[in-house]
């Protein structure tokens, strides 16, 4: 019977128990949408930012990262590789040599960041082959570059043409060595873009005197949310004499920015519920005030006010549940849409996110965490709002409340 | 000698006690006996409902006390006070008496529930109660779908179900037509001479005046005149 009185309840009034849930469901959905679209871009840049060099994970020998030197390189030790490779969470391992060097046409000279590295594995981590725009791609038995297109232009080079590396190798020798251009590169940031040259890792571990040596083992992971908790299991994994460092390590100007991003999420999520929460409570109110009598009358009666307030808790709760299962449902096929097929920016915005190497799309996350806590979030808002009419119920006074 | 169901000793509710103190009773002695047909009639603000919520335990008197069958009831307090209500007293309010959303049968039920009475007893005391009024053939109609009479004749029932020792009516044929009044009145006063139940109502309608046996006058929150055991005055035929 109580069930039954519950259940009626809520429907004496279908068309605002409607819109009650209507509100919770679209603030569900809103809060929902909001979250996976703020994940959705930032992991969309991260993977970006990520891929096109750094990796998500790195390591290199204790004090590299300070003081970045050859003179700081390792060893190539194969079991180091070996163990790395091992690790489930981890797809790609990518040893690099990399150092400053001047490059040089005839009396052009830049400085410029020599990157040797394995081109196979290279490519699996950052797709290096896809920003070629001139040439082929090189081999690891190649004594071949690949030049980034600033460099190129600047020291008006193309493919075939020869450039001439000058630089300080392994325990301050000198290297020096001309090296045909296999290819240009239109490489993600300008910075990169006008100073990267590619070398396989052998060549430039011979060019710089360093046999066997890298500064870098880039790795690339099968969960970028574990990051954590994989740096550990690598640094206890692999030993003290090296050092393993996480994206937002290596770049912390945009991990900073995600972090501050996601505060301004917060921010617009605490409006969202302000406004959804006083819509609902006024709703609740005005629910309240108009079964005022009623209250009164079963108080009267001999209904206790333990067993209303259960009564009314319940239809609250009732409504919540409906108005976030409805918002659930109709936010995980506009989340997967959106994941599908990202919003993408056009005209001149599309082209500056594309000059800086990202996509320029605002592409959705699918994450159970962000459904059910942006659901558990509108839940306990609507049933702390639902608390009203028990605290009404409480101070009621059944001769005063049924006063006319 | 008649037994007491009834009795209010001394009550006085007083407003504003600390400033200009008024008087919504004053000072009320009164002895209901089991099965009086007891009217309180009186001019508006004279005490009638003030009186019934004190006697119903839903207003606490600022001096004085109520006894219900020897029960002190305004030293009652809380749940002990709503368990007394409902297993003792029976109210008929003037209107909206019903929960909008539960059918006839289910209002009369309901208040059962609350006394968590046996399912098969609940049963058939509704029947009972539904044949007793009337009813039986709107069972399973909701409030709004009956007439005012008839939702007051329901209520009647409500009041009846959980079989109290008396009933309280806040003048139960204010919002009534003449035929429904009457038709309440002959039911409420059936059920008075049949099961010997205590019915006390405040009332400016003289058609309830007319047939009660006791009529108790108020004016100024005093009992101005008392026709104890006045001659029952029948309805014409």
């Amino acid at each position: 019977m109580i069930t039954k009185l519950i259940w009626r309840n809520l429907w004496r009034n279908s068309r605002r128990t409607l819109i009650t849930m209507a509100s919770i469901a679209f603030a569900v959905l809103f809060a929902i949408l909001m979250q996976s679209l703020q994940e959705g871009v930032f992991n969309n840049l991260i993977k970006n930012v990520v891929n096109y060099y750094s990796g998500y994970i790195q390591v290199h020998q204790k004090g590299y990262w300070d003081e970045q030197i050859l003179d700081n390189s390792f060893s190539g030790d194969v079991t180091l590789l070996a163990q790395l490779q091992k690790n489930n969470a981890v797809t790609e391992v990518v040893p690099r040599l990399e150092t400053f060097v001047l490059a040089s046409n005839k009396n052009i000279t830049k400085g410029c960041m020599l990157v040797g590295t394995d081109t196979e594995k290279e490519n699996k981590l950052t797709q290096l082959k896809n920003k070629l725009i001139k040439g082929a791609y090189f081999e690891n038995d190649e004594d071949a570059v690949l030049l980034s297109k600033g460099l190129a232009k600047r020291l008006q080079l193309e493919v075939n043409d020869t450039l001439v590396l000058y630089g300080q190798g392994y325990q301050d020798v000198m290297a020096a060595g001309k090296y045909p251009i296999k290819g240009i590169l239109h490489l993600a940031s300008p910075e990169m873009n006008d100073s990267f040259v590619y070398l396989p890792l052998k060549a430039c571990q011979y060019f710089l005197s360093a046999d066997d040596r890298y500064t870098t083992i880039s790795l690339g992971i099968t969960n970028p949310d574990a990051l954590e908790p994989l740096k550990k299991e690598l640094s206890q994994s692999i030993g003290k004499e090296y050092e393993v460092m996480t994206w937002q390590e290596l770049m912390p100007d945009i991990a900073n920015h995600i972090k501050a991003d996601g505060f301004s999420f917060y921010i617009f999520s605490g409006i969202l519920y302000l406004i959804i929460g006083f819509g609902l409570f006024g709703t609740v109110m005005m629910m309240t005030v108009e079964r005022k009598f009623e209250f009164g009358m079963l108080l009267a009666i001999g209904m206790k006010k333990s067993q209303l307030k259960r009564i009314l808790l319940s239809e609250t709760i009732l409504i919540a549940f409906c108005g976030v299962l409805l918002g659930m449902a109709l936010s995980f096929p506009m989340v997967y849409y959106l994941q599908e097929n990202p919003l993408r920016l056009a005209g001149d915005l599309a082209k500056s996110y594309e000059q800086f190497g990202f996509e320029a799309i605002f592409p959705t996350e699918i994450n159970a965490t962000i459904f059910m806590t942006q659901s558990l979030i509108v839940l306990v808002m609507t049933i702390a709002i639902g608390l009203y009419p028990l605290w009404f119920v409480n101070g009621m006074n059944p001769v005063k409340a049924m006063k006319k | 000698m008649k037994e007491t169901v009834i009795d209010a000793h001394n009550l006085s509710k007083i407003y504003d006690e600390k400033t200009i103190p008024v008087y919504a009773l004053n000072k009320v002695h009164l002895h209901i006996s089991r099965g009086e047909f007891t009217a309180i009639k009186g001019p508006s603000g004279s005490g009638k409902t003030t009186l019934l919520n004190m006697i119903g335990g839903l207003d606490e008197p600022s001096e004085g006390f109520v006894e219900i069958n020897g029960t002190n009831i305004t030293e009652l307090k809380g749940n002990e006070l709503i368990d007394f209500r409902l297993n003792n007293i029976g109210f008929v309010f003037q209107s909206y008496n019903l929960i909008p959303v539960l059918t006839a049968k289910e209002n009369i039920e309901f208040i059962m529930l609350l006394q968590k009475r046996p399912k098969e007893e609940t049963d058939q005391r509704v029947l009972e109660l539904l044949k007793q009024i009337g009813l039986e053939d709107k069972i399973d109609k909701r409030p709004q779908e009956l007439s005012g009479g008839q939702q007051q004749r329901v209520a009647v029932a409500r009041a009846l179900a959980p079989k109290p020792q008396f009933i309280l009516a806040d003048e139960p044929t204010a919002n009534l037509d003449s035929v429904s009044a009457e038709n309440l009145l002959d039911i409420m006063l059936k059920l008075n001479q049949e099961e010997n139940m205590t019915f006390i109502f405040s009332t400016h309608d003289q058609r309830v005046i007319n047939r009660a046996r006791r009529v108790i006058t108020m004016e100024d929150g005093k009992i101005v005149e008392d026709t104890a055991e006045t001659v029952i005055i029948h309805k014409p035929k």
